[in-house]
């Protein structure tokens, strides 16, 4: 699903976030991916939503090379991943229905479908009885599930998340990480940027860490 | 930028690039593109009435900016209909020879008059002229002391027609033996028409500087504006959208200041006219004239109001193509 063919990444600045990266991600995997702070994670998940382009090497997702994506195709690339960050990134000026909403108004939905789009989205991690309420009125773990809810509203076929755990306590980490097995369970394609090592060993999935760039295990 | 408030989880979207993810049918997308314009169209309006102090500060700023050329042209409207009316009958005055009789001048009268570009012609004899201007000038003795009659035979000439063929109609006339000099009093007419060239080129002048500032001003609001919104802009961009639909609540936004712009200004200028209407009318009743004040009407302020409104466009356009560009996902 998401091939990494010897990708490097110097930023501007010059420093070199990532460096002759390979790997193979199948279709229907859960991945862990961790490291030190500064180690790459957050820029091997930017490349993969074309927040960043490689300097070298090939990213395949999905049999299309991301080099042939242009400025103009960034928008509908991004429509097919879901994303979750570690500062969730919500709208707090709107309702949790109207962040959740948002991918499915920007894909161009009717009204109605919608509706029960974002309720499915909602009930399925807990939170469809405060469709209603602001995110500011939430928890933070609250908050991190209205974030997973709208980045699996439309359905893509990959999950990422960047430290979504970063801010929880354990049993709220473990929760959230049932949520992303379950969906991972459907059929998406999920990779998590994590350095809490003693929370993703516990889960048997498979692991890739990076140290200073280089890809140093890719084994589960 | 996204639909819906507090209030109303309405929907809709755009996909503009690429193939439909999921299935959405052509005509579930149309209709959300649709709902996508509603909403932005209303969010933005919505926005500018939640801070209604600086929203009323730049309509007014963009009314004054456009009701000053717009006052400008309907004050130069309003004098070229007085100069037509003053315009039409620019007299020739022709003196004929001396030895031009009484009685060729009556001659040459008729056939003047016959001339279908000729509206009327008044034969002022030499002896009539005489008394009238021994009369008038208090000259009696001086006058009565001359052996002959120093005046000629006049004939004043009125032609139908405006100012361009009374040149050639002088030139015609002029060239009559009968005729010793033909006198066409237009110089203040030139002069006049000189003036109101270069007040029409006055409002161009001022109308361009000040619909350029009127776009400058829409651009900055609207890069304030944007520069709000930055967050909201950076996740709508990050979780896949458009250009185009990060662009519409923006531009929206510029079309409503420009349109309140354009009425504020409609109504400067009707405001202005009906405080200088009745001096105008007084002044008018004591040379007799029946002229009234003419406003803008309502087709010119509705284009004054479609002018606003694209004036917004362009410079929300203009703020958006260069600010939107730089605002991306980290
Ligand atoms: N936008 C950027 N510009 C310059 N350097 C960056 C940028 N983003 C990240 N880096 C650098 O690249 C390296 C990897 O960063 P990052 O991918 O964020 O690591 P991680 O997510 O594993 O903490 C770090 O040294 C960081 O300082
Ligand atoms: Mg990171």
């Amino acid at each position: 699903m998401i091939t990494f063919d010897r990708v490097s990444k110097r930023y501007a600045e010059g420093h070199e976030a990532l460096r002759e990266v390979s790997v193979e991600l199948g279709r229907d995997e859960l991945v862990f991916l961790t490291g030190h702070s500064g180690a790459g994670k957050s820029t091997l998940l930017r490349l993969i939503m074309l927040i960043e382009r490689p300097t070298r090497g090939q990213i395949i997702i999905d049999g299309e090379n991301l080099a042939k994506v242009k400025a103009r195709g960034i928008p509908r690339h991004r429509r097919n991943i879901g994303v979750v960050f570690q500062n969730h990134q919500l709208l707090f000026d709107r309702t949790v229905f109207d962040n959740v909403a948002l991918p499915l108004v920007i894909a161009g939905y009717e009204h109605r479908e919608i509706g029960r789009r974002v309720r499915a989205a909602l009930d399925k991690v807990g939170l469809l009885a405060r469709e209603r309420a602001l995110p500011i009125t939430l928890s933070g773990g609250e908050q991190q599930r209205v974030g997973i809810a709208r980045a699996v509203v439309a359905k893509p076929r990959i999950l990422l998340a960047d430290e979504p755990t970063g801010n929880l306590d354990p049993a709220l980490s473990a929760e959230i990480m049932q949520l992303f097995e379950a969906f991972n369970q459907v059929g998406v394609t999920v990779v998590i940027a994590s350095h809490d090592l003693a929370l993703i060993s516990r889960l048997r999935h498979r692991i890739l860490t990076l140290r200073e760039g280089r890809l140093v295990s890719s084994g589960g | 930028m996204i639909s819906g408030r507090n209030k109303k989880h309405s929907a809709a979207g755009v996909r503009r690039e690429g193939a439909s993810a999921s299935g959405i049918s052509l005509r579930q997308r149309y209709n959300g593109w649709l709902a996508h314009h509603r909403q932005s169209a209303s969010d933005s309006l919505e926005r500018i009435f939640n801070a209604p102090v600086s929203s009323v500060l730049t309509w007014l700023v963009i009314g004054i900016a456009l009701a000053l050329p717009a006052a400008l042209e309907v004050g130069l409207s309003n004098a070229r209909q007085i100069s037509d009316g003053w315009n039409s009958p620019a007299q020739l005055s022709l003196f004929m020879k001396d030895s031009v009789t009484a009685v060729q001048t009556e001659t040459l009268r008729e056939e003047l008059l016959a001339r279908p570009d000729i509206a009327e012609v008044i034969h002022i004899s030499r002896d009539e002229a005489l008394r009238e201007f021994t009369a008038l000038s208090g000259f009696a003795d001086v006058l009565d002391s001359l052996e002959q009659n120093p005046l000629p035979n006049l004939l004043l000439v009125t032609p139908v027609s405006g100012a361009n063929q009374s040149m050639t109609l002088h030139a015609e006339l002029a060239a009559d033996p009968r005729v010793a000099e033909a006198v066409m009093d237009m110089a203040w007419l030139q002069r006049l028409n000189n003036l109101m060239e270069l007040g029409q080129r006055l409002v161009l002048a001022l109308g361009g500087i000040l619909v350029a500032g009127v776009v400058l001003i829409l651009g900055n609001t609207i890069r304030l504006a944007i520069e709000s919104r930055r967050e909201e802009i950076v996740i709508v961009k990050l979780v896949g959208g458009s250009n185009a639909f990060v662009r519409r609540p923006f531009l929206y936004t510029g079309l409503w200041y420009g349109v309140g712009g354009g009425f504020f200004a409609a109504l400067l200028v009707a405001t202005a006219l009906w405080f200088l209407g009745a001096p105008v009318a007084d002044l008018a009743q004591s040379y007799q004239s029946t002229f009234r004040l003419g406003g803008l009407g309502i087709m010119g302020s509705l284009n004054l109001v479609i002018l606003g409104g694209l004036l917004g466009l362009t410079g929300a356009w203009l703020a958006v193509s260069r600010h939107l560009g730089s605002i991306a996902p980290r």
